[in-house]
C-alpha cells in the first residue's frame, strides 16, 4: 500500500534533506499550486479529500480553512500555526514526522498558508522535543535559502514567513486557544469561544491551527488529487493514519495504515500482540483523554465515527493497552493525577473537580475508599463530562477514561472499597503520590 | 547581569514576533541554558528587555514545566510518570533513582550534581519507561541501564 506520510523516511532515522525531499517529488505540489491554482481551489481539494484533523478532534480541515476571510478588506495579517505540542499521554506519532521529514510539514504549512492567504506561520513545538526542534530549524533555514519560504516564493506573488517556537512544556499548550496565548508569551490559559481563532486568533488576527500529521497529509492531496487520498482510506474519511501502540505488547511502535484499520489488526499484527503470559483486557484507543474499549470490541475500525459505536473516540490514534495484570483503578488514578496536575487553574470546576477526583481515586486504590466515593466520582462525571461547564476540553477529556472505567470496571472499584486494599497487590503505585 | 551574548540572542528572538513579550519563553530558556535556572535578578532583567513587569514575567515563568525558578543541580533528570511509562514500570525506575541518588522527587543531591523531577509524557511511549537528562532522551530503562546512564553525567 501507499504510505504518503512515511514511505520516504530514511532507514537510518536521519531527516530528509531538502534535496532528498525534492527527489521524492517534494515541493512539487506547492509549485503547481502557486502557478496554477487559486487559493480557494487548494481549500476545495482539501475539503473534497475529507481530511479531518489528526490532533484528536477530527474537525474537517478544509472547512476550518474556509472560515478564514480572504480577499480585499479582509483582516491582516493572517497566520497558520502548526500545533506540534504533542503532549497527550500515550501519543508519540507527530514526532516521527518532525524527526524524519520536516520538509513535508513545511510544504503542508505553505499550502495551508497559500489557501488562506496567510502572511506568516509558526511551528509550536514542545520543549522536550529538542532534537526535533534542531531538525525543523535546519529545514526552515534550507527552505528560506532555496526560496520555498520568504518573499515571493518560487517567484510568485505569495510571500510567507515561517518560524519555530520552542515551548517550555505544559499540556494546556496543546489546546488551540491555550496554544495561542502561549505563543504570545502568556500563560496557556484557554480563551472563551466564540470568537474562534479563524476570526480572532493570534494577536487578534485570523488564524488557522492544525496538527502536524494533518498538515503533512496536504502535499499528497494536492499532488495526487482528493480522490487518490480518499482511496487510501477504508472509510468515508480520507487518507492513511499514523497508529501507535504502547503498553505490554511485544512490539510497541507507530505504523501508517489505511484510515479505518481495526484495533485488532493494529495490536495483533503490527504490535505483535501481548507479551508472553499476559492477556489484553482493554485499550485506551487514542491518548489519555479517550474512553476505554474492551477486548471484545477490538474488531471496530479505528476512525473518527466507528468508535462512537462503543462510546469512545479515536483521539490521536495512539493506543494504550491495559493488560490483565495491571489494576484498572490504579491506571485511572494515574491518568486523573495527570489531568489534575495539568489543569491550568482557569476554571474552578476543572482545577477543583479534577483534584477531588484524583484524591478520591487515591483513597480507593490505597484502601481508604468508602462506598459513597463512587457517588462522588459519578457526580464529577456528570458535572465535568458534558461540554460547556469549562472553557476548554481538558476536563471533559479527563472524564472520558474515568466515565468509561466506572462503566466497564465498576466491580473493580467496589472490590477495592470492600477489601480495603488493591486486589492487584499494587506492585506499581501510580505517579506522584508523594 | 545577563551576558551580552544572551542579550543578543533574546533581541534576535524578538524579531520573529510582532510583540517583545512573545519572546519571553525563549528568553527564559536561553538564560537557563546559560546558568541552569532563572533567578530573580535575571527575571527582572529579562522583564526589562521585553517591556514586561517582573510579576507578569514570573506569572509566565512559573506556568511552564521546563522553566526552573529555583536552583537546580548541574543535571536535571526528568522522569516520565504518565500512563504508558507507568504501565511499563515507572514506579520501580523512580524508586531506583531515589535510592541511588539518595533524594526524592523535587530534590537535589548534596553535591549539586543531580535534580530529580517528575515530568509528563515525553512522547517516548514505545520505549517506556523513559526519562530525560538535560533534554537528552533515554528509553527502555532498567535499573542497570539507569546506573550506566547516570555515570555519564558528572
Amino acid at each position: 500500500m501507499e504510505r504518503p506520510l512515511t514511505d520516504n523516511l530514511r532507514a537510518d532515522g536521519q531527516p530528509l534533506s531538502l534535496r532528498e525531499y525534492m527527489g521524492c517529488g517534494g515541493y512539487k505540489a506547492l509549485g503547481d499550486a502557486l502557478r496554477g491554482l487559486a487559493p480557494a481551489d487548494v481549500t476545495k481539494a482539501v475539503k473534497d479529500s475529507r481530511l479531518r484533523g489528526r490532533g484528536g478532534a477530527g474537525f474537517p480541515t478544509g472547512l476550518k480553512w474556509s472560515f478564514i476571510e480572504t480577499g480585499p478588506g479582509a483582516p491582516e495579517p493572517r497566520y497558520v500555526v502548526c500545533n506540534a505540542d504533542e503532549m497527550e499521554p500515550g501519543t508519540f506519532k507527530d514526532k516521527v514526522l518532525l524527526l524524519g521529514n520536516p520538509h513535508l510539514l513545511i510544504e503542508g504549512i505553505l499550502l495551508a498558508g497559500y489557501a488562506v492567504q496567510a502572511q506568516a506561520g509558526y511551528i509550536f513545538l514542545r520543549g522536550e522535543y529538542a532534537e526535533a526542534g534542531r531538525r525543523v530549524q535546519v529545514a526552515i533555514e534550507e527552505a528560506y535559502e532555496n526560496r520555498y519560504v520568504g518573499r515571493n516564493i518560487l517567484r510568485s506573488d505569495f510571500s510567507f514567513d515561517l518560524h519555530l517556537h520552542m515551548s517550555a512544556g505544559r499540556y494546556m499548550c496543546g489546546e488551540e486557544t491555550g496554544l495561542l496565548n502561549a505563543l504570545e508569551g502568556r500563560r496557556a490559559n484557554p480563551r472563551g469561544k466564540p470568537p474562534y481563532p479563524a476570526s480572532v486568533g493570534l494577536w487578534g488576527k485570523p488564524t488557522v491551527v492544525n496538527n502536524v500529521e494533518t498538515l503533512c497529509c496536504v502535499p499528497h492531496i494536492l499532488r495526487n488529487g482528493a480522490d487518490a487520498f480518499l482511496k487510501l482510506s477504508k472509510t468515508s474519511d480520507g487518507g492513511t493514519k499514523l497508529y501507535g501502540v504502547s503498553g505490554k505488547v511485544k512490539h510497541p511502535g507507530i505504523w501508517e495504515l489505511p484510515m479505518g484499520t481495526s484495533l485488532r489488526e493494529i495490536i495483533e499484527e503490527h504490535a505483535g500482540g501481548m507479551q508472553e503470559g499476559l492477556g489484553l483486557r482493554a485499550v485506551i484507543p487514542g491518548g489519555a483523554s479517550t474512553e476505554f474499549v474492551l477486548e471484545k470490541d477490538l474488531d471496530i475500525p479505528m476512525d473518527f465515527d466507528s468508535l462512537k459505536q462503543v462510546k469512545s473516540r479515536m483521539g490521536t490514534g495512539t493506543v494504550i493497552v491495559l493488560d490483565d495484570q495491571t489494576c484498572p483503578v490504579s491506571m485511572v488514578w494515574n491518568l486523573e493525577q495527570f489531568f489534575a496536575q495539568e489543569s491550568c487553574g482557569w476554571c474552578t470546576p476543572c482545577w477543583a473537580g479534577l483534584a477531588w477526583v484524583a484524591e478520591t481515586l487515591f483513597a480507593i486504590e490505597h484502601g481508604g475508599g468508602k462506598p459513597e466515593d463512587l457517588d462522588i466520582l459519578d457526580m464529577h462525571v456528570n458535572l465535568l463530562g458534558p461540554p460547556g461547564h469549562t472553557f476548554c476540553a481538558l476536563a471533559p477529556g479527563a472524564i472520558e477514561p474515568l466515565e468509561s472505567a466506572l462503566r466497564h470496571f465498576r466491580d473493580e472499584f467496589v472490590r477495592h472499597i470492600e477489601q480495603k486494599h488493591c486486589p492487584y497487590m499494587a506492585r506499581q503505585s501510580a505517579a506522584g503520590v508523594e | 547581569m545577563l551576558s551580552e551574548e544572551v542579550k543578543r540572542k533574546i533581541e534576535k528572538e524578538t524579531r520573529i514576533y510582532p510583540t517583545k513579550q512573545a519572546a519571553c519563553i525563549e528568553a527564559l530558556t536561553t538564560v537557563q541554558r546559560e546558568q541552569g535556572w532563572v533567578d530573580d535578578a535575571a527575571l527582572t532583567e529579562i522583564a526589562g528587555l521585553l517591556e514586561m513587569t517582573p510579576d507578569e514575567l514570573d506569572g509566565v515563568a512559573t506556568f511552564y514545566n521546563l522553566v526552573f525558578r529555583r536552583r537546580v543541580g548541574r543535571h536535571v533528570i526528568l522522569v516520565c510518570n504518565s500512563v504508558s511509562c507507568w504501565v511499563m514500570g515507572y514506579d520501580s525506575i523512580r524508586a531506583h533513582l531515589e535510592q541511588t541518588l539518595g533524594i526524592r522527587l523535587g530534590e537535589t543531591t548534596a553535591d549539586g550534581r543531580f535534580t530529580l523531577l517528575p515530568i509528563v509524557c515525553l512522547g517516548a511511549c514505545d520505549h517506556a519507561p523513559a526519562m530525560m537528562i538535560d533534554l537528552e532522551l533515554h528509553g527502555d530503562l532498567t535499573a542497570e541501564k539507569v546506573d550506566a546512564i547516570l555515570a555519564r553525567y558528572v
